[in-house]
């Protein structure tokens, strides 16, 4: 019976937790901004939440971590465009409080539901 | 939890760029240091960022300063004869600092500096909302 509830909760608590693993992997290209050889890197959120998903027993993998092609690549060797990932890190503020709503709104039904 | 690991990495860019910004100011401060406690003219100092990787591969890497060089460029002569260092030919040697290239290191440090604090009130944001989940 419990493992129906985990069940019910799993597809956005995975995707939180991508969310903050792809969060942490941004604040590390913009903190290695100004290091000189530093590659930046990013993995694709949505084939890994598939692959989280899609697999039923054992350990979740771990996503697969790409290197950025850099539109203009710069003379140290540096691949953090500052302008693109300033965004993606916007961008992943706020479907990280979107997954944290629909968590929210699944709890708030599930409570209202056992409390009735 | 990842969301914690960016405060770590957040503030090791910011112990960084601080202490770039540092070395800025000593060069900025000393661009007309003809002399110094060795006798010889004040030389730019430069910091050298290394990425520290948290785990093997190409996960998140923290930044720190990997060292602190001299600047390599040669040191500036003026002619001033009056001088009292003046050589023989009467030319002063002054510091290689180069006020322009400092400026510029200055701005893109104080730049990097504000970039990491934002995601570190953006990290504290969500923790923030984290914590109250289901509340």
């Amino acid at each position: 019976m419990i493992d129906r509830l985990d069940d019910y909760m799993r597809f956005q608590t995975e995707a939180l937790k991508l969310r903050s693993q792809r969060q942490e992997l941004l604040a590390a290209n913009i903190a290695n901004a100004d290091t000189p050889g530093f590659k930046a890197v990013d993995f694709d959120f949505g084939k890994a939440l598939t692959s989280v998903t899609s697999t039923s027993s054992g350990p979740a993998p771990a996503p697969e971590i790409l290197y950025r092609q850099p539109a203009q690549a710069s003379l140290d060797g540096n691949t953090v465009e500052m302008d693109a990932e300033r965004a993606a890190f916007a961008d992943n503020t706020v479907r990280y409080e979107a997954a944290l709503k629909f968590l929210n709104t699944q709890l708030r039904t599930m409570l209202a539901a056992l409390q009735g | 939890m990842s969301l914690f690991n960016i405060f770590d990495i957040a503030s090791s860019a910011l112990s960084a760029q601080t202490q770039r910004l540092n070395t800025t100011a000593s060069n900025i401060a000393n661009a007309d240091s003809a002399t110094g406690p060795d006798g010889t003219p004040y030389r730019a100092k430069q910091v050298v960022f290394q990425a520290v990787p948290q785990d093997a591969g190409n996960g998140p890497a923290k930044v720190r300063v990997a060292g602190v060089v001299e600047d390599g460029a040669p040191a500036r002569k003026v002619f001033d004869p009056k001088h009292p260092l003046a050589d023989g030919e009467g030319y002063v040697t002054l510091p290689n600092v180069s006020i322009v290239d400092e400026m510029v290191n200055m701005i893109s440090a104080s730049r990097s500096y504000q970039s990491s604090v934002e995601v570190m009130n953006t990290a504290k944001a969500l923790l923030e909302k984290t914590l109250s989940l289901g509340s």
